[in-house]
Parts: C-alpha cells; structure tokens; sequence
C-alpha cells in the first residue's frame, strides 16, 4: 500500500514551535484523509528548526465510492419543491429520483447521489495546500515580492520548498504536483545549510531519513536529544565530572540544531564564587548551555557543554574560544551583580541592612503589584499582617513569620533577580543569611512561593508554611474582591494553582485553619491598605487603547519595556511614582462564600487525583458542617471511606439511603418535615420491637457520634454509626412505615429522620453513590 | 569572497573602518545604494528614513549605511566595556526581501572574516517591535559561537502601516562585532585603523572623551525645561508641516515633517535620560511620537517615492 511523505522546508523555525507544529501537520493531514475515506496504517511527523516532514503510510490508491442518499419532498409535492430538490440532488428529472414508501408519511421522493471515489493524490493535492494555508502557528508573516498582496501565504519564517511524494515501497513514487503562492511540490530537499547544502531526491520516509543523515540533518527531534545526552553525559564522564541535566533547556536545544555537535568548554574557577544556580541560570538563559558538577564537591566544576550545529574544520576549537569569551562576558555581570546585592544601597543606606534596604526601595518605588490591588509594598504589609495572625495556628514564632514576611519579595530589587526571574525567592534566602537573618527566616523567603505546582515541594518550616499561606490567602482574596475569578480555561493570575497551594499546606501539614475567618482578616487587611491609597490617576488611556492586534502587541511591549525602564532609572538614582486605578471591590459574605467554595472545587480534583471517590467529597461538604476547616473535610472524607469499605458501613449507607428517599416522598407528599423527636411513649406503647430497638440505639449512636465528631474523630464517629447497621435493617425487614395508623407513621418517619440526622454529622449520605 | 586581498590594515579582523568598508563593498555588490548616516541624531538605524519611509509602498528599495545610534540613557561616562551612549549600527535594507537574503546574509558573514565552516551560526528565534515606530517584524538574532552578532527582520508592519511587500532589514552591531573579529574585551580597545606601532589609533582615542562629555550632558546637564519645549515645537511643526503639505492625492512635505518626528524622539530620549518624566507619561510621550511616525508614514504613501500613481 502506498505512503505519502511531505516535507516543508523552511527558514528557522521558532525551537518552542516545532514540536506543537509537527503534531499539528500530522492531525491536519490524517484527519482530512480520514474525512475523505482514505484510512491510513500508521502517521509519523518529525522536526528540524529549518522542516516539518510527514509521512503516511499504508494509504488506499484511491479513496472510496461514496453512496450518498438525499430525501427529497413527498409525491405530489408542489412544482416549486420538487424543482428546489432536483438542483440541490443534481439531478435533471425527477424520474432520476427513487420513491420511498412510508406507511405513515406517504410516499417521498429519495435521490441517490454516487460519488465515485478520486485518485488519493489528487485529494492529498486538494487538501495539504488548505493545511499549509490555514496552519495554526502562534505568529506568522508574509514575505518576499508576493507579499505585495495582503492575501499572500503566511508562514512562520519564509517558506522555502515542499516536498511530497506518494507511492509503493517497490515502486519510484509519484510527485504530487500543486503549487502555493509560486512554490510548487517536488521531491527534492537539501541537507545541512554549511556541510551539505546541495539538492537531494527523495522517495519516502526511510530513504528521506537516510538521506538526511548523510547530508547531516537528523530530522527526528528525539533522536537529536538522544544524541546530545549522551555525548554530553561522555563529555562530561571524561573529566570526572557530571552533566546537570535540564529536560526543558535539551528541547530547547534540539530545536536549534539540524546536526548536533557536542562541545565542552571552561571558564575561569575564579567565577565559580558565584551561587550556583545564578551561574546555571546565567550559561542557560543567555547561551543554552548546560552546567557540569563535579561529583566529589557536589557544585558546579568551571566547564560547561555547548551544543553546535557544525562539524567545523578546527574540530571546534574557534566555536569553543567564541563561547567562552561570550561565557566569561556573562559571568562577569553575573558576579558584579552578586557582590553589588550585597552592598549598600546608593540612597538607602540608612534603611537597615542589605535586604532591608531593597525592600525600602521597593516601597518607596510604588512598583504596583496589580492596578487595582495597591503596591509591592503594600501587598507585603498585608502578608505581614496576615502571616503574623496565622502563626500561632500553624505553631509559628509570630515575629519571625512577619520578619520573613517583609523581606520576602526584597530580593525582587536585587541585581541579579532583576536579570534572572527564576531564582527569585533562592536569592533571598541566600541573602538573608549571608545578612544574619534566622533560618527559618531564610527558609520562608525561598519557600513562601511553593507549593508552585501539584508535584512541587511543601514547605514544612513552620515559619515558611505561615507566609506560603499569607502569601496565597492575600492573592485570592484579592482577586475575589476585584472580581478576577478564574474563568473556563483562563486563570491569567494562577489562582487555582494559589488554591490549590494552600490546601497542599494545609493538609500535608496537618493544620487546623477555619479558612472563612482568614478571609475575614484578610479582606479587612486589604480593605485599610486600599484606603490609605493615593488618589487615583488614569493610567488606562496610555495602556487601554483600542485597536487591531499589533497595536496590542505595542502597547504589550510599551510595558515591558516601562519594567525594563523603571530598573535603569533606579541606577540613576530617581524615585518614580505611579498612580494606580483604584475600582469596585466586593468584600461581603457572598465573596466569602464563593471564595470557599472555589477552595473545595479545588480539593475536590486533588482529592480525585489522588483517587479519593467525588461523591464521598460532595457528601462530606453536603454536610454543611466545619466545610471551612478543609483538614477535617479531608479526614471526614477519610473516615467516610473507611466505613464504606466495610461491610458494615455498605448496609447501613443501604438502609439510610432508603430512609431518606422515603422521607424525600413522603415529606413532598406532606408538605412537612419529620424532623421533630419521635414519641417515646408511642413507640414503647404500640410500636414494634425492631422500631423500639432502633429508636433506643439511635439515641446513643446519634450522642456517641456527636461526641466523636467534637473531638474530631471521625473513625470513632463512623464506628459509632456502624453500630446501628444491625439495627436499621431489622427495622426495614419488619416494620411498615407508612402504617394505617397516622400517629405511628408519623412517629416512624421521625425516627427516619432521626437516622438522617445521625449520620448527618459527617456526611450527607443522599449524596454518596451506590 | 573573503578579506585575504585586502592589505593588512584594511581587514576587517584588524580595523574598525576596515569593518566598515568590508559591510559596504559586500552590499555594493549586491546593488545596494550605499547612503551616508542620516544627519542627525536617532536611536537606531531603522529610524533613518531610507528604512522607515522607504520600507512603505511598493516600490523596490535595496540600501545599505551605517547609522550613529544615540541612546542617551545607555550612557556609562566610558566606564562600561559594552555599552555607550553612542554607537555605530550597520543597516541593510532590501524590498522586497529576496528569496535568498540568508544566504546574502552569511556571504555577508564571509565577507567579513567569519568563515561558517569554521564559526556556528545560527539564527535564534527574536521577534523585533519598535512602539516608538509602530514597527514590528518576525526574524532572528543571529549568533556566531553563541554572540549575537546581528538583527535579521520581516518587517511586517512600519508606522502602524502593513508592509506590501515585506521588507528584509539586517542590523549589524558594529562595535561589538569588531571586538570579537579583533579579540578584544573592550570596545575603547578596538584598533580603529588597523595601523600598528605609532600609526595605531584606537577607538577610546576617537570616542572615550565624547562618551565622557555626553554622559555628563546627557545624565546631569542637558536643560530639561528647553527640551520639553523643544518636543512640544518638534510635535507641533510635524503636524503643521504634515497639514500645509496636503495635496489633493499627493503629499509634498514628508521628510521635513519626519525630521520634526526625529527631533521629538530625540528630545524625549534626552529627558528620559535625564529622568524627568514619569512611568505615566513616559507612555504618553511614546504615543505622541508614534502618532507622527504614522502620520508620516501613512503622508509617505502619497508620494511618488512612496507608491503614489500620479
């Protein structure tokens, strides 16, 4: 069976859209084969920074007839009709048409219409220059002498040659023949752009890549990783030494080079009195290299791995000498900005130590953290305060909590967080010791961001786990005050991952917080800090113009480049102000609410992925009861599984379940609630001796498990609870609810209602499943 | 082609103006016109109008010149080995872009000394913007043995106006592409001339006394009172020139107007230099200076240079 290979061959390709294009191409071209009959064994895509190829194999030669029936009018229907459905089915006279019989509708008319099937290369050549011309790449141009018009082909970087050829293994297969925008499809390529730049035929996909590894392109993008890997890791293991392997920076990579080779470099130990990680982030950002540890330290050794594209005549002397001098530029700013970090600062020297005097500098810059939000500065008094309030409940020092809290975001002014985002936070840490901060001080500066993620760390320093969670509870509540929820698959300022966040510290800690009073101090915090704002100006007429993406796409430059700007105006010495946009806020009960129940759509996915069953969680946040302690909602949706891996437990969910779907009707029926206690007198007088049972038990059961509950222990109170299994079913077995007599069934019902309540105190078991 | 003809001094991989002459020679014979620097003070080469008015309308347009770049806050009184307050870039600009303008590009490369059988060039996805311009373009830094060595730029949109044809602009960075061809750390330290012994003239004997100068002008001296009056005339007499030039079809006074564009920028460059204006206002000077280039931009369109049918 035949296979198609196509190849675009273009300039330089963005690394990070390689691989999204590569999965598109194929989609795009399968569906669409699909869509036209043509079923297909197998698709593989693969990626260079200069072609996408695609190859589909196992193909049909020509797609399938296609019977396509189409239901006309009824007989007899007016002239009109029968005319309108003759031109939409083709055809010529109704005679054409076959009458269908339908008892109850009469007879109609049906046209079938046969499509015989095409050529499979003449839909692959009516279909790939569709793909090609709707291609979804996050930015795209025109170019060249046909972008005069504004409908010439758009393409990430100008579009050079296509290839696309389809056929049997055994046989020389068949160009494809189209053309876009003067490009017109062949099946020649050319090799690497300096060591093999010449024409190269190809066929299919096996002797495409052949071909290409002669001509030094190995164009599957996992096979360039593998390569990298393990020429660095050899590399590296030569020396004594290790490559720090970096998955994002190895993509990133891959995607810069048709031919990787694999080269080592050196830089002077004497830079090596820089951190770490400032020096990774440094040889990554800049010049994607990897770093190298030696082993026997533990830190990073004074050499680093380059990938490049060329097997050079000097065996890559030239190219190793060029990256170092690039390398031991960076450095060089690198550990000025670290020494500089260090040092006083010009016009805030009397601001206390090195930290503290950037956090003034922060303050007095009124770096705004978002427009309607206030300050840094202001936002940091807010943690401090927030932090400070939930100490004593997390076990916390009070004062260390607020002393993390105001040098938390300091390190956002130093030099060298300014140049590298990524360890902001690490550089705080470093600082705050390095100025005689406690560790936990230290501790809480690095970790106060994290949890970051659903696999990131948890803090555990008590210190830290205070301002994590002052750090969050003040960004959501924030948020939920101006109104900036999360919306469907828009979350701009991460507050689900925030969520999320403080319910992982939460739990993994093991800590005891009634989320909805935290909100109360929360928003009173946020509330005076508002209020002690300046005045606002309007700052959206420079920001907010209206108008056609690019000029969205300047004025998102226009802000970046005021971040960049503020920075070197700050070396010059110049305090800048900025007035903010101040706007409604809601801070009522009904913020609280919808806030809380955000936090238990949020644990209601952890507690899924972590295999818990949802309808357990629904019934425990049902209850209504301490839903805004999320540590006993976790340990009541515990307990409640427990008792439903019993035997036990299953029958008594069983029979409460039925009281309550009895209850359900008959309190409908009624109009009423039963939930008034049952007649003691009656049930001894006249009741059964199943019902005088569970009525007995109930009453102890339903005060046992209260007084577990109280004491949060819900394995007590789901024990207490079993014990009325035996009980329950009896009761159903022998006893009729809705008795003749109306005193008793009301009295029943009562009890019924008493169960609910029982086993109300941990969980409305109406909700759970099964 | 490479630079083993030339005498000594002349080689780009020694002397700064051999560096020069190279650029000019190589893109002369690709049938560039060769301009002179646009006389006066802008803060990049894109701003000359032989790129930003000459990248509009239809007409084809291959030219290649060296540009003096003033940005006055990147001024470090010559303390900094990279930075400085005034610099020069090399700018091509070919319309339309031909289609093998990477390759003219890495012949540019040879030209110059950097051979890419023996140097690892790349071209690394930067996409360009310039809001003062209301420019964008897609392309590359281009780096040779990881040092980004030049700009490579679509231009898809100039002065808010979408480029038909695209053009292709590279920008060379020249003084930092001197001191890796001649090996050194520091840009004072070029050789300039490419003479040795006595006859030797170094970049910090041409450039160090004027960045010392200039730093202190344009940091602590420049009269900031005269030049937020002078960004108010340059805005004023664009707009009346753009107005008084008017028509019918035609307009007859762009680059005059577009002069006063210039001027604007550069006296907003020196006052945010010299601090004065406010992150606030700081936006609403960019926008002023982008409404001229697009008045300009959009006046260019109806002239004959710029594509107007008479």
């Amino acid at each position: 069976m035949p296979d198609l290979l196509l190849e675009l061959l273009s300039e330089e390709i963005p690394a990070r859209m390689q691989a999204d294009a590569a999965a598109h191409l194929k989609k795009a071209v399968t569906d669409a084969l699909v869509a036209r009959g043509c079923l297909y064994e197998g698709a593989r895509a693969v990626v260079t920074p200069r072609r996408i190829a695609l190859s589909v194999h196992g193909l049909p030669v020509a797609s399938p007839d296609v019977k396509e029936e189409r239901k006309g009018p009824r007989v007899g229907a007016p002239e009109a009709a029968i005319q309108g459905f003759l031109k939409a089915a083709g055809l010529t006279s109704i005679d054409q048409a076959t009458i269908q019989s339908d008892p109850k509708k009469g007879d109609s008319y049906i046209a079938v219409i046969e499509k015989p099937g095409r050529p499979v290369p003449e839909v692959i050549a009516e279909i790939v220059p569709e793909i090609i011309r709707a291609f979804p790449w996050p930015k795209s141009m025109r170019w060249g002498a046909a972008s005069v018009s504004s409908s010439s082909l758009r393409w990430v970087r100008p579009l050079q040659s296509i290839l696309c050829t389809f056929g049997p293994e055994t046989e020389d297969p068949e160009v494809i023949r189209f053309a876009i925008d003067g490009i017109t499809a062949g099946d020649v390529t050319r090799g690497h752009r300096f060591m093999a730049p010449g024409d190269i035929r190809v066929r299919r996909m096996d002797d495409y890549l052949t071909s290409l590894e002669k001509a030094f392109v190995v164009a599957d993008p996992e096979e360039r990783k593998r390569r990298i890997l393990a020429d660095a890791r050899n590399l590296c293991f030569a020396q004594g030494l290790e490559l720090v392997e970096d998955e994002g920076l190895l993509n990133e990579v891959a995607g810069l080079v048709e031919w990787p080779v694999v080269l080592m470099g050196t830089f002077e130990e004497s830079f090596l009195a820089i951190p770490d990680e400032v020096i990774r982030a440094t040889i990554r950002a800049n010049q994607k290299c990897f770093v190298v540890r030696d082993p026997k330290t533990g830190r990073l050794a004074n050499r680093f791995v380059l990938t490049a594209n060329l097997e050079a005549s000097d065996g890559g002397r030239a190219i190793v000498a060029g990256n170092e001098r690039v390398i031991r530029a960076r450095l060089s700013d690198a550990l000025y900005f670290w020494q500089t970090d260090q040092k006083p600062l010009p016009d805030f020297e009397d601001k206390g130590k090195p930290l503290d005097q950037r956090m003034a500098k922060l303050r007095a810059l009124n770096v705004v953290f978002h427009e309607k939000l206030g300050t840094q500065g202001q936002r940091v008094d807010r943690i401090k305060a927030l932090a400070r309030h939930i100490a004593p409940l997390v076990g916390a020092d009070p004062d260390l909590a607020k002393r993390a809290a105001e040098l938390a975001k300091a390190d956002l002014m130093t030099e060298v967080v300014g140049e590298f985002p990524e360890v902001q936070g690490l550089m705080g840490r470093k600082y705050a010791l390095l100025q005689g901060e406690h560790e936990s001080v230290a501790a809480a500066i690095e970790d106060h961001y994290k949890p970051q993620g659903p696999s990131d760390r948890v803090p555990t320093d008590k210190v830290a786990v205070a301002v994590a969670l002052a750090d969050k509870l003040d960004t959501l509540v924030g948020f939920w005050a101006i109104d900036e929820k999360p919306t469907g698959s828009k979350d701009p300022f991460a507050l689900r991952r925030a969520a999320l966040g403080v319910i992982r510290l939460i739990i993994e800690n093991q800590i005891n917080i009634v989320l909805s009073s935290a909100f109360v101090f929360s928003m009173k915090e946020l509330i005076d800090s508002l209020l002690n704002w300046q005045k606002p100006a309007k700052i959206e007429a420079a920001f907010i113009e209206q108008g056609n993406p690019t000029e969205e796409q300047a004025i998102h430059e226009d802000r970046a480049f005021l971040v960049r700007h503020d920075k070197v105006l700050e070396n010059d010495g110049t305090t800048l102000t900025f007035h903010p946009v101040v706007g409604p806020y809601q801070t009522g009960p009904q913020t609280r609410v919808s806030l809380l129940s955000f936090f238990h759509d949020r644990l209601k996915v952890l507690l899924r992925d972590q295999g818990q069953r949802h309808d357990l969680v629904d019934a425990v946040l049902a209850s209504g009861e301490g839903n805004d302690d999320l540590l006993l909602v976790v340990r009541r949706v515990e307990a409640l599984a427990a008792l439903l891996g019993t035997e036990d437990g299953r029958n008594l969910l069983a029979g409460t379940k039925r009281a309550i779907n009895i209850l359900r009707i008959e309190e409908k029926k009624d109009g009423r609630a039963y939930d008034g206690a049952p007649d003691s007198a009656l049930v001894h007088d006249k009741g059964e001796p199943e019902e005088r049972a569970l009525f007995a038990l109930l009453q102890s059961a339903s005060a046992h498990a209260r007084d577990h509950v109280a004491r949060e222990d819900y394995a007590g109170a789901m024990k207490a609870l079993a014990e009325l299994r035996p009980a329950v079913d009896a009761f159903f077995d022998k006893v009729t609810v809705n008795a003749e007599d109306a005193a008793l069934r009301e009295n029943r019902l009562k009890i019924l209602a008493e169960l609910r309540a029982a086993t109300a105190t941990v969980a409305d078991f109406s909700k759970i499943e099964g | 082609m490479s630079s083993s003809h030339l005498p000594p001094h002349m080689r780009p991989e020694r002397s700064f103006q051999g560096l020069i002459l190279a650029l000019q020679t190589f893109w002369a014979e690709q049938g560039c016109v060769i301009l002179q620097p646009y006389d006066m003070e802008v803060g990049a080469g894109t701003s000359h109008p032989g790129t930003m008015l000459r990248s509009l309308g239809p007409r084809p347009w291959n030219a290649a010149y060296v540009q003096p770049s003033r940005r006055p806050k990147d001024g470090r009184y010559g303390e900094n080995p990279n930075r400085l307050q005034h610099y020069y870039q090399f700018q091509v600009i070919l319309k339309p872009n031909p289609p093998n303008l990477q390759e003219l590009y890495l012949g540019s490369l040879e030209a110059i000394g950097l051979d890419p059988k023996l140097h690892d060039i790349r071209f690394v996805e930067d996409d360009w913007e310039n809001p003062t311009l209301g420019a964008w373009g897609l392309g590359w830094e281009c780096w040779c043995d990881g040092m980004e060595v030049s700009q490579f730029t679509y231009f898809q949109q100039v002065a808010g106006i979408e480029c038909a044809p695209v053009s292709g602009e590279l920008t060379y960075g020249l003084e930092r592409l001197a001191c890796y061809l001649q090996n050194v750390e520091s840009i004072m330290e070029l050789n300039f001339n490419g003479r040795e012994g006595a006859e030797k003239v170094t970049y910090r004997e041409v450039f160090l006394q004027a960045e010392q100068e200039y730093s202190r002008y344009n940091f602590e001296h420049a009269d900031t009172a005269a030049l937020f009056r002078r960004f108010a005339e340059a805005e004023t007499e664009c707009r009346a020139l753009l107005g008084k030039g008017e028509s019918g079809e035609r307009h007859l006074m762009v680059q005059p107007a577009y002069d006063q564009c210039l001027k604007a920028g550069h006296a907003f460059n020196l006052l945010d230099a010299r601090g004065v204006i406010s992150v606030t206002e700081r936006q609403s000077y960019i926008l002023r200076v982008r409404e001229l280039a697009k008045a300009c931009g959009a006046a260019w369109l109806k002239t004959e240079a710029g594509g107007a049918v008479a």
